[in-house]
């Protein structure tokens, strides 16, 4: 728990705004490009590979000032399910929000499957989460599922 | 046709009910079908067992688009459009066709929508026909769409299974040879969950039945034993035996194949101790894994099998086109 602080300290504290916590740290920037984190203006500050109890090694993004819809988040879920939004007021999380799995995965995701109509006519992908709890996806046009592990962005 | 065979198909006629849901015409899979949608359905392939040639289709144009070619699916639908009336447009390969000027697939159903009723295609990519139908204005089926699902396949083997047994319910079926790769033993699995089936997997090690459909027989309470020796005393007790092409390309352990490869042989002396109701199935085309000598015997199957597939796709289409 104190080593679990103190990497929390190294990134610095902010105000209001958001604390994604808990990504898995391979997954850091695939979160920044989700969220569109690069057009935003305010202070975000992104911290990866720092230790902890839980997961070994984890990332943290602190964003100033901006708050995310339901949906926006629910994105995230498809490449990292155990995410935690910290809603900071005042510097106090006053929520904190575990990501929702959606019903359906639209345009985010690649089906891994080479044979797969997607991955060769300009269309949009199509998942049905079949499993929310490991987070496994089932192409809605060739009927293959993809493990959490070998979902990759478009 | 023998007595027995009129019989059974009367019986066909008057037994099952028939309902099907009007929402959407195309057929992309069989998956959304119940029992009484694909009893239904085989009832219908009856009717036209009873008479092939109805002008059902009478000003209609049915397009036939085959990404990939295959003459003995082509040849099969493009039969049952003529013998119901329609006329057919077109092609068999798409080599010929602006697909390979780099058309999309959504531009080539655009615009043959323009034209025809209804399109039947072959597509070498999975998923293709389940796109093709989102976007057409008219109905699709679906002839195979590469490794995925092939469903006028799965419905002639089942209409076999049912004019040779005279039922559909609690039947012994043994699949014998590569279960791993084989879309028609798959699609199989899943349309038989309806009627309480024993299977039995016969099979070499490495073309041994995914682990993922096994599971799907657990869910659905179908029962299953696994074998890995093929001769008379296992397929004693054998109502089906359907047969599947083990080929050499599917090993990565080419010494296996060698070892294996006369193994899933089916031969006319394995037959003397089966049951006389026993009829054997095979998608086509046979290399090999059927010796010529099964084919005198009665209970060879394949060939009436294949023939089938003309009564099983007028009903198909006719379905598509919410025409019965
Ligand atoms: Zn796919």
């Amino acid at each position: 728990m104190e080593k679990a602080k103190k990497s929390e300290q190294l990134v610095a504290a902010i105000e209001n705004g958001t604390v994604i916590d808990h990504i898995p740290s391979d997954k850091v920037f695939d979160v920044v490009n989700l969220l569109g984190l690069t057009s935003i203006t305010t202070p975000i500050t992104i911290g990866a590979n720092l230790s902890s109890h839980k997961m070994g090694s984890k990332g943290i993004i602190k964003i100033a000032d901006r708050y995310f819809s339901e949906d926006e988040c629910s994105k995230l879920s498809v490449i990292a399910p155990n995410i935690v939004l910290n809603i900071i007021r005042n510097y106090e999380v006053a929520e904190k929000k575990a990501i929702p799995m959606p019903d359906e995965v639209r345009g985010i995701v690649k089906c891994c499957n080479p044979m797969c109509i997607t991955n060769h006519e300009p269309m949009q992908t199509v998942f049905r989460v079949v499993d929310k709890t490991n987070g496994t996806l089932r192409c809605r046009y060739c009927g293959k599922d993809i493990p959490k592990d070998d979902v990759k962005l478009l | 046709m023998g007595t027995n065979q009129k019989q059974i198909l009367k019986h066909i006629l008057s037994n099952t009910d028939y309902s099907m849901d009007n929402s959407s015409r195309s057929l992309i899979s069989l998956e959304g079908l119940d029992r009484n949608d694909i009893l239904g359905l085989l009832r219908q392939a009856a009717t036209f067992e009873a008479k092939p040639d109805r002008k059902i289709l009478d000003g209609k144009v049915v397009a036939t688009l085959f990404f990939e070619p295959s003459t003995r699916t082509r040849l099969s639908f493009e039969t049952a459009v003529n013998r119901l009336g329609g006329r057919v447009i077109g092609f068999s390969d798409a080599a010929t066709t602006s697909s390979s000027k780099g058309e999309t697939l959504k531009d080539t159903i655009m615009m043959v929508s323009n034209y025809a009723d209804l399109i039947i295609m072959r597509h070498y990519l999975e998923g293709a026909a389940k796109y093709a139908s989102e976007i057409s204005p008219v109905p699709i089926i679906n002839a195979g769409d590469g490794a995925n699902q092939h469903p006028s396949q799965t419905m002639l083997d089942l209409y076999s299974m049912l004019k040779t047994q005279g039922r559909l319910d609690g039947l012994e079926i043994f699949l014998v040879g590569d279960l791993k790769y084989g879309r028609t033993v798959h699609s199989m699995l899943t349309a038989m969950r309806f009627f309480n089936p024993t299977f039995h997997f016969i099979s070499p090690e490495e073309l041994r039945m995914p682990a993922e459909y096994k599971e799907f027989c657990r869910e659905n309470g179908i029962r299953f034993t696994e074998h890995s020796e093929f001769n008379e005393n296992v397929i004693s007790e054998a109502d089906i035996i359907y047969m599947t092409r083990v080929q050499r390309e599917r090993f990565t352990d080419l010494m296996e194949y060698e070892r294996v490869k006369d193994s899933f042989i089916l031969r006319n002396d394995m037959l003397a101790g089966t049951k006389p109701n026993l009829r054997i199935l095979h998608p086509l085309p046979r290399v090999n894994e059927i010796s010529q000598d099964v084919d005198s015997n009665p209970k060879a199957y394949y060939f009436q099998q294949a023939k089938n597939g003309l009564f099983v796709r007028e009903a198909l289409i006719c379905n598509a086109l919410n025409l019965l």
